[in-house]
């Protein structure tokens, strides 16, 4: 239940504006990738096109292409809603629907497409999809109650609850603790190891040590100057990265010189 | 203990300019709302002093000679109708119209479209009771021909069909024209203040735009909505020139393509100028008691909204 990613040649653009250029990478299956670097230097803008979301914005589109397990995202006749079935998203901000109960928010995605599902089906997933996310036992008791009654990380962890509750192959996570006290990231930190069992991660974070803490590999993204299009500059085992960089910027970038 | 000496201290001495600006400010806001109090009770005071004459009159000195809840139920009944009809045409035209400029048109085309809609909310009441009286009603009396033909086994759809179509269901279309405007722009803005983190959480769940329409702007947007439709009802309850021009009014009936029924403002603007004595008084009357409709729906719609702020996101 997880695939791998390859990204071939990929430029992202905002109308004429070229935002990321030509990132090439490979992402394994069952592994947890992170993204470091600078604000602005287009992590996330990159991350959202792993799974077409950039479109939301209007002008925004790619050249390139990202193979989901061979499959072209971009290719002819491949409808956004399709991808973003098999490629979740957690945000950075918890975004729970405020206007749903707990339970109802872990089974929205399911419930899409005029899906039909038996109560008892919808139980047993909630129940799953809560334990797959470190939650069950903190709000079992009160399922019909708002998501947005929890705490932050406690929202954060519904919002991958719902997330995995659709059974993606990939999850795409952009900066899912930076709203979050300590405890709650370290929370979500344990369930990212237990994520990569079952799913391909892809994580973008501000925070070294949690991509040092969290990753198999890190990709080190890096901005030339403003309006100049991000790059991705090194991509290695996180080991490597973070002890024997091969470029001088990915150096300076985790030694904390610049950045 | 620091002994402190208070003619010393800093931070007693008071900005003069500052404080001054401070108690104005808060002086007119304070006058401002005492006066909206103060009208709204003298208006109130005067309905209620003005209308007991026609409470205690004897039954047989009212219009109809059967008493003022028997002159006064048949056009509560009439009013609400016609807002109904209203609200029913205008309410999914008004939202589709506020979804389609919100999420579905493109940009140049929204802000075009938007400001349309506004403009029909500058059209003057009179000018629509025009049009209704003197171009739809006429248009629109085969439709009700058709309607007494086919779907006359049904009440409200029984013929024989008003020849000049002047009937209650063109006044309720004509009101669900005129109050299309004010739900439409307030819904509109209610759908772009739905945060973008919502939209984007349903898109990335795989939703279409229509599922993430369903799972985050609407529901994000219920109290707005129904806000937007309870001012409409408001404008709908009280409008009397339209409805005063287009109906050609008469007993309460229960069909709408037949001529017939009446509003309560348009049955005091049609008899006031020559109404005296305790005529006045009942007309007067039936102000308060269109005062009191308007006032009871506006205090539903709150409790509708309240009753749902667990799950507004406003926590």
């Amino acid at each position: 239940m997880s695939k791998r990613i390859d990204v071939k040649d990929l430029n992202v653009y905002y109308g004429n504006f070229l935002a990321v250029e030509g990132v090439n990478i490979n992402i394994d299956a069952k592994s947890v990738t992170a993204f470091i670097g600078p604000s602005g230097c287009g992590k996330s803008t990159f991350l959202r096109t792993l799974n077409r979301m950039h479109e939301v914005l209007p002008g925004a589109r790619v050249e390139g292409e990202v193979l989901l397990d061979g499959d072209n995202l971009y290719g002819p006749g491949v409808d956004p809603v399709t991808v973003r079935t098999q490629v979740g998203m957690v945000f950075q901000r918890p975004n729970p629907f405020p206007t749903m109960s707990i339970r109802d928010n872990v089974l929205a995605g399911v419930k899409l497409n005029n899906k039909k599902i038996s109560k008892g089906e919808a139980d047993t997933l909630v129940e799953r999809s809560l334990q797959g996310a470190n939650l069950w036992n903190e709000v079992k008791d009160r399922l019909d109650k708002p998501g947005s009654g929890l705490s932050g990380g406690q929202q954060q962890r519904l919002c991958i609850a719902r997330a995995i509750a659709v059974e993606p192959q990939v999850i795409l996570m952009d900066e899912p603790c930076s709203a979050l006290d300590p405890i709650s990231t370290l929370a979500v930190e344990d369930l990212i190891n237990e994520l990569k069992d079952q799913y391909t991660v892809v994580i973008v974070t501000h925070n070294m040590q949690q991509a040092a803490r969290v990753s198999d590999k890190t990709a080190f993204f890096n901005i030339a100057g403003t309006g100049k299009p991000g790059k991705l500059i090194e991509f290695a085992d996180t080991s490597t990265i973070f002890n024997n960089p091969s470029q001088k910027a990915t150096e300076d970038y985790v030694s904390g010189r610049f950045g | 203990m620091l002994k402190v000496d208070v003619t010393t201290n800093s931070l007693t001495t008071s900005q003069g300019a500052g404080r001054a600006g401070d108690k104005v400010f808060s002086g007119a806001a304070l006058t401002a709302g005492c006066l909206i109090l103060a009208v709204l009770f003298g208006v109130a005071l005067f309905l209620v002093v003005q209308a007991i004459p026609a409470f205690v009159a004897p039954a047989a000195d009212i219009q109809g000679g059967q008493g003022f809840f028997a002159y006064i139920w048949p056009i509560v009944l009439g009013t609400l109708i016609a807002a109904l009809i209203a609200l029913v045409i205008a309410t999914p035209v008004a939202i589709g119209v506020a979804l389609f400029i919100s999420h579905y048109a493109p940009r140049r085309l929204a802000s075009g479209l938007g400001y349309v809609i506004d403009l029909l909310a500058a059209i003057p009441s009179v000018v629509y009771g025009a049009w209704g009286a003197a171009f739809l009603a006429k248009e629109i009396a085969p439709a009700y021909d058709w309607l007494a033909d086919n779907m006359g086994w049904l009440p409200i759809f029984q013929g024989p069909a008003s020849a000049t179509g002047k009937t209650i269901l063109t006044a309720g279309i004509v009101l669900s024209v005129m109050v299309l405007p004010i739900i439409t722009s307030l819904s509109r803005e209610i759908f772009l203040q739905t945060p973008k983190l919502h939209e984007e959480a349903a898109l990335a769940l795989g939703a279409t735009r229509w599922e993430m329409i369903k799972m985050a702007v609407l529901p994000f947007g219920r109290p707005g909505i129904i806000s937007a439709v309870m001012l409409g009802l408001g404008r709908a309850l009280g409008e009397t020139m339209a409805v005063a021009l287009v109906l050609s009014s008469g007993v309460l009936t229960a069909s709408l393509i037949q001529s017939g029924n009446q509003t309560i403002a348009a049955e005091i603007a049609l008899n006031f100028p020559e109404a005296s004595g305790l005529k006045v008084n009942t007309l007067i009357a039936a102000g308060l008691v269109l005062f009191v409709i308007t006032l009871a729906v506006n205090m539903v719609a709150r409790w509708i909204i309240t009753k749902h702020k667990e799950f507004s996101g406003a926590n």
